[in-house]
């Protein structure tokens, strides 16, 4: 595997840059392996890793059909926070942001987390009254947050407007400081190199287009477009295309998939400081080292899988955006994309068993994956090689559907997260 | 922004006039009180999620106020049709 050391640059330069290796094999598949992971985003390859890693399970396929981080790995505002309501989602989030801290070692590999600190605006008084009460479920379930006053939120954030006078006032804001931003393409990148390290095959252009069953039901394999591999363990992290698998396997799951859309300024010197979010007027923003503000819009109403977005929604992100940053108002447009988010009816994830034996999945995050990359992947490692979830993705199972114990985070926070 | 032919008006129109109202064609039980909990999972949550083929309701909210139902290819975002609400399934 490639270390990126200062004696391997310099070796390098001499030759100007003409002979690096790729940092991780190309894999062809195998006739059969251990364990089957389908989706070679960032949450199908962590979960490869820590399999092999954690529990000793290298012989491993990561199946993915376009290329590595080419999904919504590739495709979302690199937001990390940990800052939910519910009990069961403080602790799914807040296991994923511990790992986060320690990842660029653990990987040797810079995945740039920035704990820039994610600031939450309040608008009126229903925003004040529901933050306090986020910050107080917080702080009783050990996740930092605190709330600031309009001239301390200011403070963090300059190009901030806390103008009294403004249609959407500044009243206050919560603010996470151990939340922040990492860069995406990275994550995939390290996790893929110490996967591979760890002898697990990451093989791209590869699509699932069966799941097999023996006569006991349980899972002997999949078809793909490389031809047929064998396995009794097959996890699915798939995201848009989670419920397009299940049906594979003659599950229908409550998912449905929408685009959602992102976009970049062009780039500037750093003017922005820390994550934003405000839920009132459904925009949120930050600046990439690169210097381009990236900016999170919402997704269409009706279920696709096109990967593009309609303009209207960016038209209404940007208005919002100029609503709370009126000093960005002449700014232009550099890039905008969408990637396909599978959202559950809770708008929480599902993460464990399904009713087939040997198959997995970790799926309906929504449009809020990235933030949960190194947790789910986590979790459903320990899901894969124990059969049974962890006790942190016990409740995110399939089963609360019917019985109604949902993890309700679409009424709390009562929009996209 | 995608175009929607209305079959009440008669007109196509852009998206905007319009709210997407989810899948199509999903009745609600006939004796709710015999509905056990796999048959409610199965009215409120689950839902086909095709990629392809979709049959789903839009309500022309800033024209004629209507419910209708229409087939859309989830992959293209093409319209294959629309049609009233009340009329069978495509």
């Amino acid at each position: 595997m490639t270390r990126f050391n200062f004696v391997n640059l310099f070796a390098k330069s001499l030759n100007a840059h003409k002979d690096w290796p790729e940092q991780w094999p190309d894999a062809a598949p195998k006739a059969a392996y251990d364990a089957i992971i389908v989706g070679g985003g960032g949450h199908g390859l962590a979960a490869a890793y820590y399999l092999a890693k954690k529990y000793g399970i290298r012989n491993v396929a990561v199946l993915e059909k376009g290329w590595i981080g080419g999904g919504n790995t590739g495709r979302n505002t690199t937001i990390i926070r940990s800052n939910y309501l519910y009990d069961e989602s403080a602790f799914l989030y807040d296991h994923a942001v511990k790992l986060w801290d320690g990842l660029s070692k653990e990987l040797n590999y810079n995945i740039m987390y920035s704990k820039r600190g994610v600031m939450m605006l309040a608008h009126n008084v229903h925003d004040v009254q529901s933050i306090k009460r986020h910050i107080h479920a917080n702080r009783l379930n050990g996740v930092d947050n605190e709330w600031l006053s309009p001239a301390e939120a200011k403070a963090y954030c300059p190009p901030l407007s806390i103008d009294p006078g403004a249609r959407h006032p500044v009243l206050g804001a919560a603010l996470q400081r151990r939340g922040g931003t990492a860069r995406h393409d990275s994550v995939a990148w390290g996790y893929a190199r110490g996967a591979a390290a760890l002898g697990v095959d990451i093989i791209q252009n590869c699509a699932v287009t069966a799941i097999n069953r023996g006569a006991d039901g349980a899972v002997t394999g999949v078809e793909t477009t490389r031809g047929p591999i064998r396995s009794k363990r097959i996890g699915v992290s798939a995201a848009g295309n989670s419920s397009v698998l299940m049906q594979m396997a003659g599950l229908s799951f409550p998912l449905e998939s929408y685009p959602l859309q992102a976009l970049v300024s062009e780039p500037v010197k750093p003017i922005f400081p820390c994550v934003v979010m405000s839920n009132t007027v459904h925009a949120y923003m930050s600046q990439s080292d690169k210097g381009e503000l990236v900016i999170g819009a919402g997704t269409d109403q009706y279920v696709s899988y096109s990967q593009r977005g309609a303009l209207h929604i960016i038209e209404h992100t940007l208005a919002a955006i100029n609503e709370i940053f009126p000093i960005f108002s002449r700014m232009r447009m550099l890039r905008t994309w969408g990637g396909i988010v599978d959202v559950t009816p809770d708008r929480s994830p599902i993460i464990g068993k399904t009713p087939v034996p040997g198959l997995y999945v970790n799926c309906g995050w929504g449009t809020g994956g990235f933030k949960a990359t190194p947790g789910a992947g986590d979790l459903l490692a320990h899901t894969m090689a124990m059969d049974e979830p962890h006790r942190i993705n016990a409740a995110y199972n399939l089963d609360r559907f019917r019985n109604g114990r949902l993890i309700d985070e679409a009424a709390a926070a009562a929009v996209a997260h | 922004m995608i175009l929607i032919h209305c079959p009440y008006c008669d007109e196509t129109r852009p998206e905007i006039e319009f709210a997407n109202a989810g899948e199509a064609h999903i009745a609600r039980p006939e004796d709710p009180s015999t509905f056990d909990d796999s048959q409610w999972e199965g009215f409120l949550f689950i839902r086909s999620n095709p990629r392809g083929r979709h049959h789903e309701r839009w309500r022309h909210i800033h024209g004629c106020g209507r419910f209708f139902n229409a087939i859309r290819d989830t992959v293209t975002d093409k319209f294959e049709t629309t049609y009233k609400a009340g009329e069978p399934r495509r």
